[in-house]
């Protein structure tokens, strides 16, 4: 039986990377930075290394706390899943989390100051693709020694990068573990974006990308506004129309309507809940950015169209995993992944679990869901 | 490993599988045939399989699995991508009888199915003293049994000659031995080879 228990206290790192890094956009950058953490140990064979990518809004803090005294505010956004005795259990494994580059928690990102007017990025930072990330943490790996992950997982987005990890670098992943995740996004999702980044782009306060240095003293201001708007449109697609029902239904906070504009179903003060506790940690120029790389993400574009060609170049095994109340990406987007791997003749196992909890199922222990990716992950020989 | 002895039809099975073919095994509970013909006959495949402890069992025996209903059919699957699509002991369990062995026969070369016979003589003999029957190959009460075809030998075969299946082989047995006489009266499951017609 296991036990499973926390990585405990940990603090991020930063990498500096001094070679320049040209982006798929034909932009580059002269040097860049990123901010990872790292949990358990990497073994003398250096077999063991895992790396997890995040999705839209998560960063490099994975699992474990910062603070003792509010482990739960400061907990990792994947803490259920890596720790030991947990599926990516941190006695076997080597756990690597990183800051995209482009991010607002640390790494080089459109709040860094630019080298070449000492001033922030903002909106003249490049935009980065999934393809750039994942050139980005090749250069994370070859600096923390690791020639070849064990596995590299992510959900969502995070997934896109698993899968780009696969074909970018098929000699340097054995496991691509891709949950909740697309081939590509549908017009339905790309429209979502769009909503999320007029909400910011029509926001007195961004001021074209370079809102860091206005205010009176010059101190910066926040599209708030905007960037709650865009939260609260993202969160409606998180979740199910059954898990909303259930648990908000059309329960209101007074109990009698109060006819007026005010927050007073229940569903609505949530959702202002998570607009205004996101504007006060993520950064609007990032969260633009990260929504255009999920876009452009397409690695079937190439070969017109055709995801079993693009996948032809991945060597990795595979899990796949998608949620039934997923209308965000959908279970067929993940099946489509599915039959391109089969295609190939690649080794994938595929669950497609029951759970009422939307898009972001993943981000939850689901019994099924975490015994099947403890299966996995155990049955990886080190 | 115990479970893998209780189901003899493996044996049976492994025996029309040649060394290194690719095989996708249809209701491929916790993955015990495939590891098996993983071991002995060094195929490579899939299993598909709905219940989710039997998919993370899978995962665990080192078996491909994909968790997909049977029910959707198997559209995404391309046309002779394996050489053996197995379906041991679950075709009663599938709603949609004809469409599932056309497709078996697609996207295989060969298929393999195997089925508990409602024709035996213990069940019939229940039917005749006014219940339904409840078997070994039958566990279950009419009223919780995930099986939704009930069908003999002969019914299968008559479905085989009308839908232009073609019977390679077919091997019928009762407590674990071979039944040649009168296999519909005799046999509680039986095991077949099934091809295209020319």
């Amino acid at each position: 039986m296991k036990h499973p228990a926390s990585v405990g206290l940990v603090a991020p790192r930063s990498a500096r990377f001094d070679q320049p890094l040209r982006l798929k956009s034909g932009a580059s950058l002269s040097g860049f930075s990123l901010t990872f953490e790292t949990y358990g140990e990497l073994n003398a064979a250096k077999s063991n290394a895992v790396l997890v990518c995040h999705a839209l809004s998560g960063n490099h803090h994975v699992a474990g706390f910062y603070d003792p005294a509010q482990q739960k505010e400061t907990l990792g956004w994947w803490d259920n899943l890596v720790g030991p005795g947990k599926p990516l259990d941190t006695r076997r494994f080597f756990v690597v989390g990183v800051n995209n580059l482009g991010g607002c928690h640390g790494s080089t990102g459109p709040m860094t100051l630019n080298p070449e007017t000492g001033r922030p990025y903002g909106a003249d930072f490049p935009l980065v693709t999934v393809e750039d990330w994942v050139a980005a943490q090749a250069y994370l790996s070859d600096f923390l020694g690791i020639d070849t992950w064990a596995a590299v997982i992510g959900g969502s987005l995070g997934g896109m990068q698993a899968l780009e990890w696969t074909l970018a670098y098929p000699e340097r992943v054995r496991h691509g573990i891709v949950i909740a995740s697309t081939p590509r996004l549908t017009a339905q999702n790309i429209a979502f974006n769009e909503v999320s980044r007029q909400a910011i782009l029509s926001d007195p306060e961004f001021h074209g990308g370079h809102y860091y240095e206005q205010g009176d003293g010059r101190q910066g201001v926040i599209p708030r506004k905007g960037l709650r708007l865009a939260r609260m449109v993202g969160h409606i697609t998180y979740l199910s129309d059954d898990q909303m029902a259930e648990k908000f239904g059309r329960r209101t906070r007074h109990g009698k309507p109060s006819f007026n504009y005010d927050a007073e179903f229940e569903i609505e003060s949530y959702l202002h809940h998570q607009g205004d506790k996101f504007a006060e940690v993520f950064d609007a120029n990032t969260y633009l950015l990260t929504t255009r790389a999920l876009d452009y993400f397409d690695p079937a574009l190439d070969y017109d169209g055709d995801l079993h060609r693009a996948l032809a170049r991945a060597k990795a095994d595979f899990f796949v995993a998608s949620f039934t109340t997923d209308w965000r990406f959908a279970p067929e987007k993940s099946r489509e992944i599915v039959y391109a791997l089969l295609h190939n003749g690649l080794n994938v196992s595929y669950a497609e679990v029951d759970c009422p909890a939307g898009h972001d199922s993943f981000l939850l222990d689901d019994p099924h869901y975490h015994a099947a990716l403890d299966a996995y992950l155990q049955g990886i020989r080190l | 490993m115990s479970r893998m002895n209780s189901r003899f039809d493996f044996l049976h099975i492994a025996r029309w599988i040649n060394a290194g073919e690719w095989v996708l095994d249809l209701g491929c509970g916790d993955g015990a045939l495939l590891s098996l013909l993983q071991k002995e006959k060094k195929v490579r495949g899939y299993g598909i399989e709905l219940e989710p402890a039997n998919v993370a069992s899978c995962i665990r025996n080192g078996v491909n699995v994909l968790q997909f209903d049977l029910e959707r059919g198997l559209s995404g699957f391309e046309d002779d991508s394996f050489d053996h699509v197995i379906m041991s002991l679950s075709l009663q369990t599938v709603r949609h009888t004809v469409p599932i062995l056309k497709e078996m026969l697609r996207v295989g070369q060969e298929a393999v199915v195997s089925f508990p016979n409602f024709g035996y003589r213990p069940h019939r003999e229940a039917i005749a003293a006014g219940r339904m029957p409840v078997s070994r190959h039958l566990p279950y009460q009419w009223f919780n049994s995930p099986n939704v075809r009930f069908f003999t030998i002969a019914d299968f075969e008559a479905l085989c000659a009308d839908e232009g299946i073609a019977i390679h082989e077919r091997l019928a047995f009762a407590e674990g031995t071979p039944v040649t006489d009168d296999p519909n009266l005799n046999a509680e499951v039986a095991l077949y080879r099934l091809g295209r017609l020319p």
